[in-house]
């Protein structure tokens, strides 16, 4: 069904002719098909539409990368978006207490909680050099503590002995002790499956945290479920305030709508990936990934991206030439901003400029606030044309404008107008040869 | 507790059962298309599925709701008689005949959905009948997934026909009906291991499983259901399709109907697979299996109290 909305693209758009930008009717029905492929993606409805929301604006007025087509641009803001919300960045897992450090997993019936509890400590075992033990509090299901330590017999992992009868919390406690002896630095614990529903069982998993002080409680959560995602998440977290959420099944053939749909309602990062039955199939969470399988159509995505890049690569001439002539315009700068934020920082900029390595050191340490990347390109993105080429016009009142146009005010557009100049200067000086004194610093405090 | 009051307690406490829903999508507001945008969204998040959902609001539009009279059960009638026209059809039941023995029942599925405690519990079921039920333990990948079963066997007296872990999972459903035939068995009930529909060699395994049953009976497996989990999304609709390409499914059966989940996408497959449903399961313990009833399953669905 997803192979489908790529033709469903070509489509719609293909009767439209060639715009420079997005406009409002495309991206509306670009949009529509968006939201249906989101939703047989398992995405729940109300977070499927605040996403749709969130794009739009973002779409209309987008510029067309030159040999991509409108729906192609759509889906890489889609896409962009997706990969936002599930999370910039790798969230680690979280080690930093007094050892032992306990972990405890939680979620529904049969969504992988003991076979992922043996996968995490063999991760931990490898990746952190950790020594961890292996406890189950699952004294209701059949043979699910006998389960756990199988898993650890086959895997050389130590679990806690078992003691019929014992209830949860005395086995919690027991753990504690028995990790002290034994030297083990990182407890996991492994608990009964249960639905968000039931008082008396969630009411167990609250006073258990209360006895453990876990470092992480994650909710081990199968990827193919469908729109009651966002419930179960919103539960677990109202409940026992959720650490991280950990998938499994992902080697299914969901598409990963549940994990957008609990990341967005929940805020609770997502850590880890179950990629199969066996207990190395363990992974790190990488948002991209998730993205693409939602929308199928990780073609278009790195179509638009390579897209991009050519033209970045050929601003970057742009830029290189005027500077040559010692041309530096506010258009320049900006594609240099843009250049930043998407390399995440100063080094894209690097590669325009003679004399790198010294400058390099400079900047290492300059810690650059992608926030304020983000202001500047505002303030430059409400400039005119004739602005952005010949920023010596911009006066009293199109400074007022300027600010009032990019949600700024005019201190911070002097601020930008001040370091241009500053910017020019420079690059002037390195046009003409290796600058004797590297960069001045305040350019680069002003970007912190 | 039937099926109907049990099923209700996981509706109730989900925020939204369709009844509920569809009161504040319509009560006092013009059929427009606006609402009739609202009651197919609101349907999706049931997880009908986009085609079920698409289809009921067609119906609105043609049925030409009149807002005069109560709009709200002029929807709910529509909604509920489409669950029960299409679902109606499909209710089954299994029964142990006299002549077959043993009636040889083998369960298919993806991780977790619970094949093993609907083992468990259809073994309970059969055995209160007075029918001698044995169990072959053929997951024999999962960790302790043999112990698992041999404690329901203990719960319920049942036989169980195991062998080691790690051992070919078809020449233990060989022994098993090989044992359950020589001993004039009633019933025997086969666990295989989880597998997800999208890996070639398990379901490759499966199909085997399915095969050496023949040898003994060719008739047999006289049923092979499938358990799907209530809290499954559109990968459900997968499954089914999935299972079916590698041997022909007579029922399904569907899990966890005691959470949230209204299992929706039930309909979904009901629409475009017109397969029997033989039960729901309504929780872990023994006696947490109803017989699947189409017009409980409509109630239970729309209901607000
Ligand atoms: N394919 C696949 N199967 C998995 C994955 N993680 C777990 N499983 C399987 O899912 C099934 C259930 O896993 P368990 O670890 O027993 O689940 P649980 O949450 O502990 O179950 P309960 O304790 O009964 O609630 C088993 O068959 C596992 O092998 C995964 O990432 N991929
Ligand atoms: N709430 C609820 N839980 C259920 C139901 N049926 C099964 N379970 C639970 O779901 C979990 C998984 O059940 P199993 O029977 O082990 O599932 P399975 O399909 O055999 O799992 P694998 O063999 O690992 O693939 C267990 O914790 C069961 O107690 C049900 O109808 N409702
Ligand atoms: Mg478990
Ligand atoms: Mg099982």
């Amino acid at each position: 069904m997803f192979e489908n909305l790529t033709n469903k693209f070509e489509e719609i758009f293909s009767s439209l002719k060639k715009a420079p930008s997005l406009n409002e009717k495309q991206v509306e029905e670009g949009l529509r098909s968006i939201r249906q492929a989101l939703l047989e993606a398992d995405v729940a409805l109300p977070v499927a539409k605040t996403l749709i929301e969130n794009i739009k604006p973002k779409a209309i007025g987008q510029e067309i990368i030159r040999s991509t087509t409108p729906g192609q641009m759509i889906v890489k803001i889609v896409y962009d978006e997706l990969v936002q919300l599930l999370g910039d960045k790798k969230s680690e897992i979280n080690l930093n207490a007094v050892p032992p450090v306990s972990i405890m997993l939680v979620g529904l019936q049969g969504s992988g909680k003991t076979t992922t509890a043996a996968k995490l400590a063999q991760y931990l075992e490898k990746n952190n050099k950790k020594k961890p033990l292996l406890v189950s509090l699952d004294v209701y299901r059949p043979a699910a503590q006998e389960q756990l330590k199988i898993l650890g017999e086959q895997n050389s992992i130590q679990t806690l002995p078992i003691v019929k009868e014992q209830l949860p919390n005395d086995i919690a406690r027991r753990a504690l002790g028995a990790a002290s002896l034994s030297g083990s630095d990182i407890i996991i614990f492994d608990t009964a499956g249960r639905t968000q529903i039931d008082l008396s069982m969630m009411s167990e998993i609250k006073e258990l945290k209360s006895t453990l002080k876990p470092a992480e409680i994650m909710l081990v959560a199968d990827s193919l479920t469908g729109q009651v995602a966002v419930n179960i998440a919103t539960e677990f977290k109202k409940a026992v305030d959720l650490t991280g959420i950990i998938l499994t099944r992902a080697d299914g053939d969901g598409r990963g709508g549940a994990a957008v749909s609990m990341k967005f309602t929940t805020g609770v990062p997502i850590k880890f990936l179950g990629v199969g039955e066996k207990i190395e199939n363990f992974e790190v969470f990488h948002p991209d990934r998730i993205a693409n399988r939602i929308l199928g159509m990780g073609d278009i995505v790195s179509l638009v991206e390579k897209a991009s890049q050519n033209l970045d690569q050929e601003n970057i001439k742009v830029t290189e030439e005027n500077l040559k002539k010692g041309q530096f315009s506010m258009q320049d700068y900006l594609s240099q901003l843009r250049q930043m934020k998407k390399m995440g920082g100063m080094e894209g900029v690097l590669s325009m400029l003679p004399g790198v390595s010294k400058i390099k050191k400079q900047m290492d340490n300059a810690n650059i606030d992608e926030n304020i990347i983000k202001i500047n390109e505002a303030v430059i993105l409400s400039m005119t044309k004739e602005e952005r080429l010949n920023p010596k016009i911009i006066n009293a009142s199109r400074k007022k404008r300027i600010s009032s146009g990019s949600g700024t005010d005019s201190a911070t557009v002097n601020k930008l107008l001040k370091q241009f100049k500053m910017m020019t200067n420079m690059m002037k000086k390195m046009s003409k040869g290796d600058p004797k004194d590297g960069i001045p610093p305040e350019i680069f405090n002003q970007l912190k | 507790m039937g099926i109907f009051e049990k099923f209700k307690i996981g509706l109730n406490k989900s925020s939204k059962n369709l009844s509920e829903g569809f009161k504040n999508l319509v009560i006092n507001k013009k059929i427009d298309s606006k609402t009739l945008d609202n009651l197919e969204d609101f349907l999706i998040e049931s997880d009908v599925g986009v085609v079920s959902a698409k289809e009921l609001k067609q119906i609105f539009t043609d049925t030409k709701i009149d807002p005069k009279k109560d709009s709200l059960n002029q929807v709910n009638l529509i909604v509920e008689n489409y669950i029960k026209k299409s679902m109606k059809p499909l209710e089954k039941n299994i029964v142990i005949e006299e002549g077959i023995k043993p009636k040889v029942i083998l369960i298919a599925g993806v991780n977790g959905v619970g094949k093993t405690t609907t083992i468990g519990k259809l073994g309970k079921i059969f055995s209160k009948d007075n029918k001698q039920v044995v169990f072959a333990a053929a997951d024999t990948f999962r960790a302790a997934a043999i112990e698992q079963l041999e404690i329901w066997s203990e719960k319920i007296g049942a036989k169980i026909i195991k062998s080691e872990t790690g051992s070919d999972p078809a020449s233990v459903a060989f022994k098993a009906i090989e044992f359950s035939k020589k001993n004039n068995i009633d019933c025997l009930l086969i666990d295989t291991a989880g597998r997800l529909q999208n890996k070639k060699n398990l379901m490759d395994e499966f199909k085997k499983i399915s095969k050496v049953l023949k040898k003994i009976d060719p008739n047999s497996p006289h049923e092979t259901i499938l358990i799907l989990d209530a809290t499954t999304g559109q990968s459900a609709l997968n499954q089914v399709e999935e299972f079916q390409k590698i041997t022909p499914i007579s029922g399904l059966i569907m899990t966890k109907l005691d959470g949230t989940a209204k299992g929706g996408i039930l309909l979904a497959i009901a629409r475009k697979y017109n397969l029997p449903i033989i039960a729901i399961g309504l929780g872990e313990k023994e006696d947490d299996l109803e017989l699947f009833r189409a017009e409980d399953y409509a109630k239970a669905l729309m209901s607000s109290n």
